[in-house]
Order: structure tokens, then C-alpha cells, then sequence
């Protein structure tokens, strides 16, 4: 908190476009569905990722937001190799991360970390937190050499504000908002080109969420980060992202720029999305269009034929169930998965 | 805000690792070196006065199984006279004699060796087993686990007692003592086995190994520093407590006759032979089994302590 | 925290009429193997008929234990209720008859959840479920309860009712069993719904949904509603009054428009400074430092002052205004505005 001077109190401005990183090319991952103890065999696929494209730039943060079960933390997995693809492509500096083996994976893995939702549930119990910060260095044990390990890792719990002096301690001595800087110590101490925010503040208190935020930030900017900032909290994705894509039912349904995708939202989900949310600002009470949503989201496993969204959706015709829209910019000026994309002010913009 | 209280919010943020009040005694902050899981169990069991006891009684017996002579004060366990049949506890023979007017008290101590060896062997062969064949199981599932289960389903059918039975009567193990301890294990291993399937399908779906994944840990690795740490410890507990019980259940078939026969030593034997002069001579079956009893007492009571020091988030 | 003070706002917009339900100076405390926890410390508030009052806090605040209290379903031990008084309709809960409380909670008042899934029984069909309150509390037949949870399914708009009325829980999504909650819920008109966190589980766009349901059923009903949540935006969307809590105590109280368009406390004014808009991007978040208090070693005189930008101590502070010393009682700061800090005023501008 000591940084916090006047020029990062004023808004960041917006990073040049850097190289492109990572480039996510029609990713899809069906799980199949399966029945029976002994003889198992496959009735169907959940549809959890199913034709996601994304870029991310070097020194960006790209949000991406949608609801339980769109498939984002799929996405994450897929992303830092947990999972492999059904189909499509992961290409990290132009390589193909599935055709990837031995040497070139480790070092993928090493450039491309995660930050996990649940502070409690993504710490080992039963290690200390030296040990979890330093663990990355017996895997890679070129980033830091055997000597200086035990001060190098005091060091990075100093940077993310955690006092170096309980590096004996372990995960359950600490408040849910120092677990996750220790998760965050943990993915920095592999100097990570991208690091995979999966719902990192969500599970936090609302007073420590801001603290984990600007930390993130702080570190972007020391070490030239990338983030890819997975949430379902559209205020905070918009706080921290330089671009947000947001996800329905397993795909992207539009994608610009913060400013072009909250102030002027052209797909009709995107549109419902940003309506629903309640602001906590009493002077803006009730200025914001309500659009409420009829039903639920289609399962996965069966997902409409056609647009995804048809089925909840008020702008929906024939050629919706009949024809998948493409994720193209109709004019809007950006990229929207609608046939009948229009630019549409829903947020109130703030005087 | 100004500089100073940005600075002063700063250290209470730092600091509030100690007002959460959770701050473990056994964790000494300003150590110049790193503590492990095992070094601070290791603290944690030292202060616990059941784990002292458990561990001075376990002592005793495993002195007694080494050094039996020194315990029987020098008295030869098969130097009977039967003129001395049954007679009462006295000051100078503490444990009285048996049927065959034989020192009971050497009796009692020269048994130790045989019980605390299979009590050892056969859980040490239960703890391998379990923990191997487990841990398989749980770590590549698929078929593998099916199969394995399915084998720990079969041997589970028998009771260890009556398991052991069969195999000891068939007689192609023989009747001695690693015998007994192999029959014992053969039908005890299961418990281990999906104590430790279960905790590793539990740990290995945790987030933390799928960080230790996604830096690119091996499979080798994340199963040692990962997934045995939390998976072994519920098991070391059972394997603790489970000596006492193997130990009794070795009484028990010696006392059903399958097990240990005479000339050799041992608690079974000895409450199977006291138990027909109850009446007559009750320090017979008195003294074996309060010896037995203590025996078992001493592993539960290190197994307990053992499970609580395993376990960071139970130290207070 | 004063026993007395506490009927003083209800400023609110329509709460004119006596209340229906009054906690007075409520405490509870927990007895755990590692020492006592103080989860609520002193909590009094009101709640008249068709009024929202949102209990704002977040984890360890202390707001879902007091509602807890309220409905009389806290494991005792190791929970114990040390002082206070819930009067409902005039009488106190605390000294009624357990027969007495068994017909007060359902048809006076009933509560919500926020884990519906956990709060219905898997092995029933929702509509049994339904309809077990009026078999329970009115001896209805079964072919009359099942009739009336029809009704109550289609109230709560869960569509096709007929046809779902005999499926299962699991059958139903999030947002679906949450209406069942609320049915069972209103199904004897209480006075009083209490809802804790009643859409945390819930997706943003099923979320508004569910709130929208809430106040049009408190519409229709008249029944005062209290709001048990963490989320500012609910709060300032759905209620009328707030009471925000800290370890356990309500730290300030008023009209949500006073209270989030001009906070009298140093926490409330940290927690707005703390959330970013969903209108711009901002600037630089603001967060409030350190952690939240841990309830069995509450900080010395304000809970608050380890993280209050605000604090005043050593020979800064006037005398009997000591934060890290003196506990600020709740008081009344300007008209219809209540906040437990010694420098309000300062923080209020006035």
C-alpha cells in the first residue's frame, strides 16, 4: 500500500497493444456422460466448452465473465493444462500447447500460472507456507538456487503483504484474504508470463476484495503480467479488465473492450447480464433499465439449436434456432454473437 | 489519507496474522530455518502426556520382547516344579506359578516377544499393502480400481478371525510365528487399503494438487509431497491402533488352538491354558491379559496422539 | 451498546405503523473448545409491517446468528443467548413456551436460506414439502395441502406448477428451489419473512428474479422483511432501512439513502470506497486495511479502530473518546441517523 501515490490513483491508461501471448482458437471440451457401474458406456456430452476464441495480449487483462456453468472455469483448466481440449487450440507464442511434451510442457507450465477461487481449499494443509511458496523451485529449481530459497521466499510474502516472519506457519493460522495472497505468492514465484485468475476475489470479504484487487494490479504492473481474469462480478471484471468476453452456455457471446462492452452492449444476454446487477450507489436507484430474464439456462448436456440464448431471448426469430450466429462485428463496433446486434445503453453512465 | 496512516494500516495488515488469535505456540516465528510437516508433529507430540505414556508403556514391552531376562529377574520360564502347581501370587514370585508349577511372572514377560513380533509384522505387511495398493487404486481409478477393489470386496467376505483360521489350519503356512503374523495380515489389509483409496481420490481432486499440476510437478511428486502426506496420516493412526487389535486376535487364535502351540510362549497360550482354572487360579488369565491389555492401551493411546499431531489444524 | 435508544429512526417510507418485531439488546455468545466467541455483542433493531430493514455484514459479523436467535433454531450449546429480549407482537420470544414459539415461527415468522438445496429434503416432493406447513400448523388433508402448494408454486411463479408439484428437489434448478423456499416460506402469511442470504447462491440474472419476487410478495402481503446480506448493491436495490454490522455490533443504521449516500461511520465509508462501479472504470480501489476481527478476541474499545483511517489515539484523542479505549455507544449523530463512532460528525461533515 506504501505505492499508492498520486499518478496510481489516477485511472491506468490503457496498455499499448503488446504481442499476442496466447490465442485461443475454437476451443471445445465435451465431458462425456456416462452410465452404468461396471459396463460404463457414454448416453451424451456436457457441452462445457464449446467454440471459445480469445486473445491475450502481453501486459493485458482480459476479463471474462458469464454465469455458473458457461463454462469460464473449464476455460481456466484447459488453459493451464489441466484438462486436455476435445478439439480446437491453445497456441501460447505460436505454439500448440496440446502438441506440446517433456521440456516445452514444464516450461509452459512454469510461464502460465493460476490463482484459484477457494483460499481455503488450494493450499495444502499440511505444509507450510514456505514450503508452498518455495515448492515451484524444487520443480523448476533453475529460478532460484537451493541456497537462497528460504529469504527469496520471505521476500515475495513481503511483496504480496504477508509478514515474512510466519513463513513456519500454516494455511489455517491465516484470514481468507492472506490465503489467497499466499496462492499469489505461490503463482509469482515461478515469474509467470500470464497468470489465470480463477474467481480470485470471490470468495473473499467485500472489504478484502479491494485489497487482493489492487495487489494484482501493483503486480502487473512491477512484472509485466498478463492476466486472464475469470469472475462472475461484472463491476470487478470491469475495474480490472482492459477487455472483457462474456460467456453463455460454453461461448463467447461478445467481446470488446470494457468501455465498448458495458456502456454499449449489443448482445441481448449482455444486455440482461449488466441489467441485473444491483448498484450500490442510492442516486442511481432505479435509472437502469430492468430486463429480467425468463427460465433458466438450457443444460449444457442438450444445449438449442441455432443461438444459445433463443431460447430465454426477447429479439429471437426463425433463423435464430436455425442458424448459429457468428462472434463478428454487424456495425456495432464490436464483436457480438447476435443476428441482431445493437448497440444499447443499459448501465446508467455516471454523471 | 496521509503517508503515516497508509503506513500504519499497512502494519496492522501484516499483523493481523496475530489477532486472529490462531497463532500455534509450536511455531516459533523467528527461526532461521524452515519447519516441515514431521518436525512440527514431532513438537506437537512431545507435549502430549497421553502420547508419553503410550510411548514409555510400548518401551516397557519392547524391552521385555528384547531383554525378557532382565524382566523375570533372571528366572528361566521353563524351570517348573510341580509341586508348586497353581500356587497364588507372593512376594517373591509377584505372579504365582501356573498349572505346571512353572514362574508365572517369566512366563508373562517371556510371551511379549511373540506377541509384539506379530503384532509388528502384520502391520507393517497391512500398512505396505494398504498403502501400495491403495494409493494405486486411488491415484489412476479406471480399471485398476475397479479390479483392486474388487479383490479387497473378496478378502473382505472372511472375517479376520475366521480368514485367519482357514489359512492356519490348512497348515501350509506352518504354525509359527511369522505364520500367524502373514495369516493375520492377509485378512487385515482391506481397511487400510480403502482408508487410503478414499483419502487419495479425495486429496487428488483438491485444488492444491491441481496447483502443484498446473507448475508442472510430476506425478511421483505430487503423490509424496501431496497426496501420501494427507492420505497416510488417518492410516498411520489405524496402523497404531491396529497392533493392539492384531495382538489380541493373535490371543485369540492361539486360545482357539490355531494359532501358536506349546512349547512356544505366549499371552494367547497362556489365557487359553488359564482360563480352564478360573476358578482355581484366577491370577492365571488375570495377569496375561492385564499385560495385554496395557500392550493395546499403549499402541490406541500413541495413535491418538499421532492423529492429532498429523493434523496442523487440530494443534491449538 | 444502549438498550434504551433503540426505537428511534424508523424513518422509513412507509413504516408509519407500530412494530411488529422488536430486538432488543440481543447477545449471544459461543462456548468452543478454544474459548468463547462474542458473535453478537448488544444488537437492538425494529421492524414494522411492510418495512425492508437490511442487516448488512460480512462473514463473522454476526448477522445470521442474531436472525438465528430470532427464529430459535441455534444449537444451544454451544450457543447461548446471554441477554436481550425478541418481542413479536408484544411478547417475548426468549420467555415464551416452547408451545408458544412453535406457533409464532411459521405463521408469524419464517426465514429463507441461502443453501435451498440443503434446505429441503431430498427424499419428499417439493410439493409435500409445501404442503406440509399447512398440515403441520392447520391440519389441512392432504388433498387440500397439495391444492394449496399448487397455488403457492404458481405465486411464487414457478411455471407449470400443476405438473412439477410432485417432482423432487434435485429436479429443480437453483433459482427454482429458492422459490420453493419462499413458498414454504409465506405459505401461513407471516409477518415477518426473515431471508439470509437469499440470493448469494443465485446467478446475477436469477438473483434479480428472486428479488423482484420478494418485493412484490411484500407487496401483496404487507409483511415486514428483513434482509440478511453482504451485498451493498441488494441492499440499496430492495430495502428501505439498513443496519450495518462489525464484530457483532450495528455500527451505524438509517435510511439506506442516508446511509450509503453519506455514511456517518467510518466502516460503512470504507466498504462504499472499497467496491468498484459498475458505471466507469474508477480509479484505484481504496480498501479498508487489515482483517476482519476475529469474534473471540474483539480489539479493545472500537472494534473497528485497528483498520479506521479515522482512529484518534494516545494524547490525539479528547477524554472518554479514546478509539483503542472506549467503546462509541450507538448514537444518535443528526435526526433519523444512528452510527456507534466517537467522530461521526467529523465523518459526516457536519
Amino acid at each position: 500500500m506504501s505505492d499508492i501515490t498520486d499518478a496510481a490513483a489516477a485511472p491506468r491508461p490503457a496498455a499499448a497493444p503488446g504481442e499476442v501471448l496466447l490465442d485461443v482458437k475454437d476451443l471445445k471440451k465435451h465431458f462425456p456422460l456416462t452410465q452404468g457401474i461396471v459396463f460404463k458406456r457414454t448416453v451424451g456430452h456436457v457441452r462445457a466448452v464449446d467454440g471459445v476464441n480469445l486473445t491475450l495480449r502481453r501486459g493485458e487483462t482480459l476479463g471474462l465473465v458469464g454465469e455458473s456453468g458457461c463454462g469460464k472455469s473449464t476455460v481456466s483448466k484447459l488453459l493451464v493444462a489441466l484438462e486436455k481440449p476435445t478439439s480446437g487450440q491453445i497456441l501460447y507464442k505460436g505454439d500448440d500447447v496440446a502438441k506440446m511434451g517433456g521440456r516445452a510442457l514444464k516450461q509452459y507450465r512454469r510461464e502460465v500460472q493460476i490463482i484459484f477461487q477457494d483460499p481455503y481449499a488450494s493450499l495444502n494443509p499440511r505444509m507450510t507456507v514456505g514450503d508452498i511458496v518455495a515448492e515451484g523451485w524444487s520443480v523448476h529449481a533453475d529460478i532460484a538456487p537451493r541456497k537462497g530459497r528460504l529469504q527469496r521466499t520471505q521476500e515475495l510474502m513481503e511483496r504480496v503483504g504477508l509478514n515474512p516472519d510466519f513463513v513456519n506457519r500454516y494455511p489455517h493460522q491465516f484470514s481468507g484474504g492472506q490465503r489467497q495472497r499466499i496462492g499469489i505468492a505461490r503463482a509469482l514465484a515461478l515469474q509467470p508470463e500470464i497468470i489465470v485468475c480463477d474467481e480470485p476475489v470471490s470468495a473473499l470479504d467485500v472489504s478484502v476484495q479491494a485489497q487482493v484487487v489492487n495487489l494484482l494490479e501493483d503486480l502487473q504492473d512491477d512484472f509485466g503480467l498478463s492476466y486472464l481474469f475469470i469472475a462472475h462480478d461484472l463491476s470487478v471484471v470491469r475495474h480490472i479488465s482492459d477487455r472483457v468476453a462474456v460467456m453463455y452456455l460454453g461461448s463467447v457471446v461478445e467481446e470488446g473492450t470494457d468501455a465498448q462492452v458495458y456502456t454499449a452492449a449489443s448482445h441481448p444476454y449482455t444486455q440482461a447480464l449488466l441489467s441485473s446487477v444491483p448498484v450500490h450507489e442510492p442516486h442511481l436507484r432505479g435509472l437502469k433499465e430492468r430486463i429480467l430474464l425468463e427460465g433458466d439456462v438450457p443444460s449444457p448436456a442438450n444445449p438449442p439449436s441455432g443461438c444459445r440464448f433463443r431460447t430465454r431471448c426477447w429479439k429471437a426469430q426463425d433463423i435464430c434456432a436455425t442458424e448459429a450466429p457468428a462472434l463478428v462485428d454487424r456495425g456495432q463496433g464490436h464483436p457480438s454473437a447476435c443476428h441482431f446486434a445493437e448497440a444499447r445503453t443499459v448501465v446508467p453512465t455516471e454523471a | 489519507m496521509s503517508d503515516q496512516q497508509q503506513a500504519d494500516l499497512r502494519k496492522d495488515e501484516v499483523e493481523a496474522g496475530t489477532t486472529t488469535g490462531l497463532a500455534s505456540p509450536s511455531v516459533d516465528p523467528a527461526s532461521d530455518r524452515q519447519n516441515s510437516l514431521w518436525s512440527d508433529a514431532w513438537k506437537q507430540l512431545r507435549r502430549n502426556v497421553l502420547f508419553w505414556i503410550g510411548a514409555v508403556l510400548g518401551l516397557l514391552f519392547l524391552l521385555m520382547a528384547l531383554f525378557p531376562g532382565v524382566f523375570s529377574r533372571g528366572v528361566d520360564p521353563r524351570d517348573c516344579s510341580l509341586s508348586r502347581s497353581g500356587q497364588a501370587p507372593s512376594s517373591e514370585h509377584w505372579f504365582g506359578f501356573d498349572q505346571q508349577g512353572c514362574d508365572y511372572l517369566a512366563n508373562v514377560v517371556h510371551g511379549a516377544r511373540n506377541s509384539l513380533i506379530i503384532g509388528l509384522l502384520a502391520v507393517v505387511v497391512i500398512l505396505l499393502m494398504g498403502v501400495v495398493v491403495g494409493a494405486l487404486s486411488g491415484f489412476f481409478g479406471g480399471w485398476i480400481d475397479s479390479l483392486l477393489s474388487r479383490v479387497a470386496d473378496i478378502f473382505y467376505a472372511l472375517p479376520l478371525i475366521l480368514g485367519a483360521l482357514v489359512v492356519l489350519r490348512s497348515g501350509f503356512l506352518g504354525r509359527g510365528v511369522v505364520a500367524v503374523a502373514i495369516a493375520l495380515a492377509a485378512f487385515g489389509w482391506m481397511t487400510a487399503m480403502r482408508l487410503v483409496r478414499s483419502q487419495v481420490i479425495a486429496v487428488k481432486s483438491s485444488d492444491y494438487v491441481a496447483a502443484a499440476r498446473a507448475m508442472g510437478a510430476s506425478n511421483g511428486r505430487i503423490l509424496v509431497r501431496h497426496i501420501l502426506p494427507n492420505a497416510v496420516a488417518p492410516v498411520l493412526v489405524y496402523a497404531t491402533i491396529t497392533i493392539g487389535v492384531l495382538i489380541a486376535a493373535e490371543a485369540t487364535l492361539t486360545f482357539l488352538g490355531v494359532g501358536l502351540q506349546r512349547p512356544a510362549i505366549s499371552w494367547g497360550l497362556q489365557i487359553d491354558a488359564g482360563q480352564r482354572l478360573l476358578r482355581i487360579a484366577p491370577h492365571l488369565v488375570l495377569f496375561p491379559s492385564l499385560i495385554l491389555t496395557m500392550t493395546v492401551m499403549a499402541f490406541v493411546m500413541m495413535g491418538d496422539a499421532l492423529r492429532d499431531a498429523l493434523d496442523p489444524r487440530q494443534r491449538s | 451498546m444502549s438498550t434504551a435508544s433503540m426505537s428511534v429512526p424508523s424513518g422509513s417510507a412507509r413504516g408509519a405503523s407500530a412494530p411488529v418485531l422488536e430486538v432488543q439488546d440481543l447477545r449471544v455468545q459461543f462456548r468452543t473448545g478454544s474459548g468463547l466467541v462474542n458473535a453478537v455483542n448488544g444488537v437492538s433493531y425494529t421492524v414494522s409491517e411492510g418495512e425492508t430493514v437490511a442487516i448488512l455484514g460480512e462473514s463473522g459479523s454476526g448477522k445470521s446468528v442474531s436472525a438465528q436467535a430470532i427464529m430459535g433454531i441455534l444449537d444451544m450449546p454451544p450457543a447461548e443467548i446471554t441477554s436481550g429480549r425478541i418481542m413479536f407482537e408484544g411478547r417475548d420470544l426468549l420467555t415464551a413456551s416452547a408451545e408458544e414459539q412453535r406457533k409464532v415461527r411459521g405463521p408469524g415468522i419464517s426465514m429463507i436460506f441461502q443453501d435451498a438445496l440443503s434446505s429441503l429434503n431430498p427424499v419428499y416432493s417439493v410439493g409435500f414439502q409445501i404442503g406440509e406447513m399447512f398440515r403441520a400448523h392447520r391440519g389441512t388433508s392432504r388433498k387440500d395441502a397439495k391444492k394449496l402448494a399448487i397455488e403457492l408454486m404458481d405465486r411464487v411463479r414457478i411455471p407449470a406448477a400443476a405438473q412439477r408439484v410432485d417432482d423432487y428437489p434435485h429436479q429443480f434448478s437453483g433459482g427454482m428451489r429458492q422459490r420453493v423456499m419462499i413458498a414454504m416460506a409465506i405459505a401461513l402469511d407471516p409477518r415477518i419473512l426473515i431471508a439470509d442470504e437469499p440470493t448469494t447462491a443465485l446467478d446475477v440474472t436469477v438473483q434479480a428474479q428472486v428479488m423482484d419476487l420478494l418485493k412484490d410478495l411484500q407487496r401483496d402481503t404487507g409483511m415486514g422483511l428483513v434482509l440478511i446480506t453482504h451485498d451493498l448493491g441488494v441492499v440499496n436495490e430492495v430495502a428501505d432501512n439498513v443496519a450495518v454490522m462489525y464484530a457483532g455490533r450495528i455500527v451505524e443504521r438509517g435510511t439506506v439513502d442516508d446511509v450509503f449516500g453519506n455514511p456517518a461511520h467510518p466502516y460503512t465509508e470504507g466498504l462504499m470506497a472499497s467496491i468498484p462501479m459498475l458505471e466507469a472504470k474508477g480509479g484505484r480501489l481504496q480498501p479498508i486495511g487489515g482483517q476482519p476481527p476475529n469474534l473471540s478476541s474483539i480489539p479493545s474499545g472500537c472494534p473497528f479502530h485497528p483498520r479506521c483511517p479515522k482512529r484518534r489515539l494516545g494524547a490525539d484523542a479528547p477524554p472518554g473518546r479514546h478509539c483503542a479505549e472506549d467503546v462509541p455507544p450507538l448514537r444518535l449523530v443528526v435526526p433519523g441517523r444512528e452510527a456507534a463512532c466517537h467522530y461521526s460528525e467529523e465523518v459526516l461533515g457536519v
